[in-house]
């Protein structure tokens, strides 16, 4: 993994791409802006705070053995939301997001500290039950990695050690609905038995999609989840993530900056461990207060 | 000369061409204007003359001794009066053994008379004749070869190439090793099986219950030919090998799931070189161990629920070799369950599930393929372990499924019938081989398929 | 924004039935965790158990009684004439003057049975040791010395406490006369146990104090050395080829799956092969450490190629095109550059090969290296056991003095191993490398 890769990180046609998506700063930015923090260790430029939070983070440090990855992060995620994550790749997005579910608890090295909150109540407080957590809080991974089981299965699977069916035609019906939602019954209800990998790619990521759903989740976490995929497989996730919009509560970490503005409502901008800057979606990619945001987002990173 | 003096003379000789080799192309090189104007540098050469005079003399030397014994004994024979000639292959065997032993001084089995006096006296001097003309062959050779590499010798002469030619051959000549080993254990055993299968039929020796060899000893017994029955054979090596299963497949699968799942590096770092250890111990150490202590354990236990266990039961030899099997198990497991990709793990986790039901639900199914290769593969140890059994099982072959009775296997049976004085073309020593043949094809089918399993699973995750 | 969306249910997470199943579940996950707790443990309390079994049985095997006597070394007693040269000095009756030195240290004993008891619990090697003494210095011919000598095996296993004073005494292998003998002894401080250097020294023997490794540890030490001397060039050459050379198709597909198979082929299987091929067809003698060696060749192979293969492909590629860039031809860049990187995992394998062949005892039963060999071989065509052989034929012998020896044979065993395998681990830590 390295760990600062530059401006390389995002690949040169996507930036083209997103030169015309995004208007410049420099033409849109309004002549009375606020003058804009020059300094990383700064706190964080923008709101971090929502009306009506789902999870809370303050003070968040994250360290890999001895190397700290998050530094002092605080961030709300609001009910209902979108929260787009972007940064250059080894900035801590990952991090940041698997701190959520703790996911960071199963490696060894890994120490969190600080305070995050689901619902006002503290997840990493000893009586918390991280089982019960993860089934709260959901998440997609970066690479789809269905089981190797049938399709049926890989959707039951978490209903199923959950408990939360209590027949076989309740059971049915999860999977179903889980898997409408997720845009992939039309596609699969021939074959439910087939082996999950046999899926393409995008299918794979949509059967991932509703594995996580089957479970009722409050919040979901996805990491990049379209990076493995074409652009029409992601079209077809970013759709998918509007609608889920309406029953859950969503981060998603991107590095592709038009994905950022596509879903999301808010979007944090982290930079070496650091969350630099937050605000709304339209705010950061039009009017960034910080200057390093400008650069990464005019692709002048570095 | 002895053969031993002679290698060495042939070694040195070696040695020496090589350093006339190069200095001849030094020599070469100078006339011809310079050691640019060799084709390779000077150390080639020496090694392309160091071949050609040890490689042919060598080669020569090997074959020579390795036929010089069979060539002979054949001349010995043909030379025997001809009522000794007409003796059956068996006794002929013996007498020459007589008079190998006369030939080299050791003690021998029966008295010796004028004939044998002198076709050992033949033998002594054939053996002069033979190692004499050796000596003259094989140097006569080494002298031609690096006569030969003085005469090729020049600048344009692309002894790298050469040199690199044989080296070639020689990796591939080691490469084929295995084949040939192979081919030699198939021929080895399969001759042998097969003029077994001519005293008794294969139906017989296949499904036939009752197997005792010892009978054939004594012509005058009533049935003297023995029984080959080896169905008891086979049912107590599966009796045995079962036992052992059910002792290392859980505890080994247990020990690596632990591992690699659970357990943190301070633990792996003391457990793992443990059951390596475990792993080192030879069978033999394992045989005592089961014969000395784990079998008189079992018989106290036994008895003193007032059951009659037998104190070489079958009991005690499969708990033992369960015992040699665990560390196995548990370290190819241990690697195939660390082949499953995080990824998979990691979205189970993200489900909410424990840790166990990731394993049992998720990681265990995916790793199966590579998990029941493992299990074949100890499998097939268990078949064709030997020491532990030797020692520690029954000689006496019983059809039986109690555990608690003693049983024989195959590895024992082939064990008893080859150690000791054997004879020659009797059913009794030949049926060895047919077991071997037997366990050798049984443990072939189950690595093959083991092996090819394992193969595709890695795939599959690499 | 709201008002497409629903609004925040409770959680099912949260209900009651769902976190009733989840204690269920987490009792499930640590009774999962027990199961791999006590599988470990098990393997490990059985490693324990075997250690113990065998180490608390055979540290006595490294100290071994011996009798101090007073001998008295008359050319009468002797049945020494006037000359002195080696061969009568050989012939003397040695064992005469260990029973006369017995003899005035009991005077009390008349009867010829219980004699014949008192010298019993003198080994029969004592003859021998005097004889070697003598032989050494014929002066000593008249004068009288002091020497200790081995006590017979029951008396040594009396004073190991492997014999019960207190059982009846048909039922003891020492009687009553000979536990008052031993106590006089004792007092006397003519009795005590002594460093067993016979043990390390010497070769097989049917009297448990007299038997000794010495000659096992040979035979196995040219066996292995037959077996290095073969399969390390054989076997890295083999690997260079299959890993640098070979292209890839059906054949060295074949001689792939052949290496691993052979690997799993049962040791006994390849005892068959030496017998008939090694021993039957070219007639090679029975029994000697050359042919021991070349089974242990053929079996080994696989452990050294695939070990050898691995070392290979760790090299970096980036080793290759720099030699090749610099105009050496292939097997100039293999020989030069590559091979000196892949040696260190190439020995450790070798040596945990070695350490493999070293604790193999069943084909080298087929060959027949089960004999029973008193001599020391002096090379790898004379009649040799090997280690574990020795260990196997001890562990047949009823007499109870063996077990202690058989199991202090695995001790050393063991100790070897442990340490080739040490010696493995040390090589390969040390070149680890990280490209
Ligand atoms: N398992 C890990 N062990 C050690 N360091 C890690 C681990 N995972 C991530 N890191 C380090 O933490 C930093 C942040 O990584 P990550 O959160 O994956 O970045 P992003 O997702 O933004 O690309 C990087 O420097 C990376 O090297
Ligand atoms: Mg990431």
């Amino acid at each position: 993994m390295s760990a600062d890769a530059g401006p390389g990180a995002v690949p040169a046609a996507e930036r083209a791409a997103m030169e015309s998506f995004v208007p410049s700063p420099a033409t849109v930015k309004p002549a009375g802006a606020p003058p804009r923090s020059q300094d990383i260790a700064t706190e964080t430029a923008g709101d971090i705070t929502v009306d009506n939070p789902r999870m809370c983070a303050r003070g968040v440090d994250v360290f890999y053995a001895e190397k700290q990855a998050i530094v002092d992060v605080s961030l709300d995620i609001g009910q209902n939301e979108v929260l787009a994550m972007i940064g250059p790749s080894g900035c801590g997005k990952s991090t940041f997001l698997r701190c959520l579910n703790r996911m960071n608890d199963i490696i060894d090295v890994c120490r969190v500290t600080g305070r995050i909150e689901l619902d006002g109540e503290d997840i990493y407080d000893r009586n918390v039950d991280v089982v019960q957590l993860r089934a709260r809080v959901g998440m997609v991974f970066q690479k789809p990695n269905p089981f190797p089981k049938s399709i049926y299965d890989n959707v039951a699977y978490g209903p199923r050690i959950h408990g939360l069916a209590s027949g076989r035609a309740e059971l049915d019906d999860i999977v179903q609905s889980s898997l409408e939602r997720a845009g992939l019954w039309s596609e699969v209800k021939d074959r439910l038995g087939e082996s999950g990998t046999s899926l393409s790619g995008g299918q794979q990521q949509r059967l991932c999609i509703a594995r996580a759903i089957a479970v009722s989740p409050e919040v979901i976490l996805m990491d990049e989840p379209c990076s493995a995929l074409d652009p029409i497989a992601t079209a077809r996730i970013e759709e998918l993530i509007d609608e889920l919009r309406r029953n859950y509560t969503i981060a998603i970490v991107t590095h592709s900056m038009q994905q950022a503005a596509r879903v999301s409502q808010r979007t944090a901008y982290f930079h070496l461990g650091k969350l630099i800057e937050v605000g709304e979606t339209n705010q950061i990619f039009t009017n960034p207060r910080h200057n390093l945001t400008e650069d990464y987002i005019t692709g002048r990173f570095g | 000369m002895s053969s031993l003096t002679l290698i060495i003379i042939l070694l040195a000789f070696t040695a020496f061409a090589f350093h006339l080799g190069k200095r001849r192309s030094l020599g070469v090189a100078t006339r011809a204007g310079g050691v640019r104007k060799l084709h390779s540098l000077p150390s080639y050469y020496g090694t392309l003359t160091a071949l050609w005079c040890g490689v042919p003399a060598l080669i020569v030397l090997g074959l020579w001794l390795s036929f010089e014994t069979t060539i002979i004994t054949w001349l010995v024979v043909a030379e025997l009066p001809p009522e000794l000639r007409g003796l059956p292959e068996e006794e002929l065997g013996l007498l020459l053994n007589d008079i190998k032993n006369l030939v080299s001084g050791n003690v021998v089995a029966s008295e010796v008379d004028a004939t044998m006096e002198r076709a050992a006296e033949h033998y002594r001097k054939l053996q002069g004749i033979s190692s004499a003309a050796l000596a003259v062959v094989a140097i006569s050779l080494a002298t031609a070869g690096v006569g030969n590499g003085w005469r090729m010798i020049r600048p344009g002469l692309r002894a790298r190439n050469h040199v690199e030619r044989a080296v070639m051959a020689f990796l591939i000549i080691s490469s084929l090793v295995a084949i040939f080993t192979t081919i030699g254990i198939v021929l080895s055993v399969l001759f042998e099986a097969i003029r077994f299968f001519g005293h008794v039929p294969f139906t017989a020796f296949m499904f036939g219950l009752e197997w005792s060899p010892q009978t054939a000893i004594r012509e005058d017994q009533v049935g003297s030919s023995g029984a080959f029955g080896a169905v008891p054979l086979f049912a107590g090596t599966l009796l045995i090998s079962a036992i052992a299963m059910t002792i290392a497949a859980p505890i080994g699968l247990f020990a690596a799931v632990y591992l690699a799942e659970y357990a943190d590096a301070r633990v792996r770092a003391v457990a793992k070189p443990l059951l390596e250890i475990l792993a080192g111990i030879p069978t033999v150490v394992y045989g005592f161990f089961a014969a000395l202590t784990v079998a008189p354990v079992i018989r106290n236990a036994g008895e003193s629920m007032g059951l009659s266990v037998s104190s070489e039961s079958a009991l005690a030899a499969g708990f033992v070799m369960g015992l040699m099997l665990i560390p196995f198990i548990s370290s190819l497991s241990d690697d195939v369950i660390n082949a499953v990709p995080q990824s998979l793990r990691e979205g189970s986790y993200g489900l909410g599930a424990t840790k166990s039901e990731t394993i049992r639900q998720v990681i265990l199914p995916a790793a199966l393929p590579g998990i029941v290769g493992g299990l074949l593969l100890a499998i097939s140890r268990a078949i064709g372990e030997t020491m532990i059994v030797v020692m520690a099982a029954g000689l006496t072959a019983r059809l039986t499924a109690n555990p608690l009775d003693a049983v024989s296997t195959v590895t024992v049976q082939i064990v008893t019938l080859l150690v000791g004085d054997q004879e020659f073309d009797s059913p009794k020593t030949l049926a060895a081989f047919a077991l071997g043949l037997m366990l050798f094809v049984v443990t072939l089918f189950l690595n093959v398929i083991a092996l090819h399993v394992v193969r595709k699973y890695r795939e599959q995750y690499d | 924004m709201s008002s497409t969306t629903e609004a925040a249910r409770p959680s099912i997470h949260l209900s009651p039935s769902v976190t009733a199943r989840l204690a269920r579940r987490h009792r499930a996950e640590r009774r999962f965790r027990r199961y791999g707790i006590v599988a470990i443990g098990l393997a490990i309390f059985f490693l324990a158990m075997l250690f113990i079994s065998i180490c608390s049985r055979g540290y006595t095997a490294f100290v071994q009684t011996f009798v101090q006597l007073e001998i008295v070394l008359d050319a009468e007693v002797l049945d020494l004439g006037a000359e002195r040269d080696a061969r009568t000095l050989g012939a003397a009756n040695y064992q005469g003057a260990v029973k006369q030195s017995l003899r005035s240290l009991f005077p009390d004993v008349k009867k010829r049975r219980d004699r014949r008891k008192l010298n019993g619990m003198i080994s029969t090697g004592a003859a021998y040791q005097v004889r070697e003494m003598v032989l050494a210095n014929p002066a000593l011919v008249g004068t009288t010395v002091e020497v200790w000598v081995p006590a017979d095996d029951d008396i040594d296993m009396l004073m190991k406490g492997h014999i019960d004073r207190d059982l009846p005494e048909d039922e003891r292998r020492v009687d009553d006369d000979q536990l008052a003998w031993v106590d006089h002894l004792l007092q006397l401080g003519r009795i005590e146990k002594r460093f067993n250097t016979t043990f390390f020294t010497a070769g097989d023997s049917r009297e448990p104090e007299l038997a000794g490794i010495w000659g096992a540890v040979v035979g196995s030490f040219f066996a292995l050395v037959v077996t290095l001397a073969l399969s390390f060039p054989i076997g890295v050459a083999a690997a260079l080829y299959l890993e640098e050379f070979a292209p890839k198709n059906r054949w060295t597909d074949l001689i792939e799956v052949n290496i691993s198979n052979l690997a799993a082929v049962p040791s006994i299987v390849f005892g068959l092969l030496g017998l008939a091929v090694f021993l039957n067809f070219f007639g090679l003698p029975r029994s000697a450490p050359l042919v021991g060696g070349l089974i242990l060749t053929l079996m080994t192979l696989p452990t050294i190629i695939i070990a050898s293969r691995a070392a290979l492909k760790s090299v970096p590629p980036s080793i290759r095109e720099a030699a090749l860039g610099m105009g050496a031809s292939k097997m100039q860049m293999i020989f030069h550059h590559v091979l000196p990187l892949a040696l260190p995992g190439m020995l450790t394998g070798t040596i945990i090969g070695m350490a493999q062949a070293l604790g193999e005892s069943a084909p080298l039963l087929m060959i027949g290296m089960v004999a029973f060999i008193v001599d020391i071989p002096g090379g790898p065509l004379e009649p040799a056991t090997a280690m574990p052989v020795q260990i196997y034929l001890w562990a047949d012998s009823p007499e109870r003095a063996f077990v202690e020896r058989t199991s202090a044979a695995i001790m050393v065993l063991l100790a070897f191993l442990i340490a080739m395998n040490s010696f493995a681990i040390w090589l390969r830590k040390r070149f680890e490398r990280r490209w």
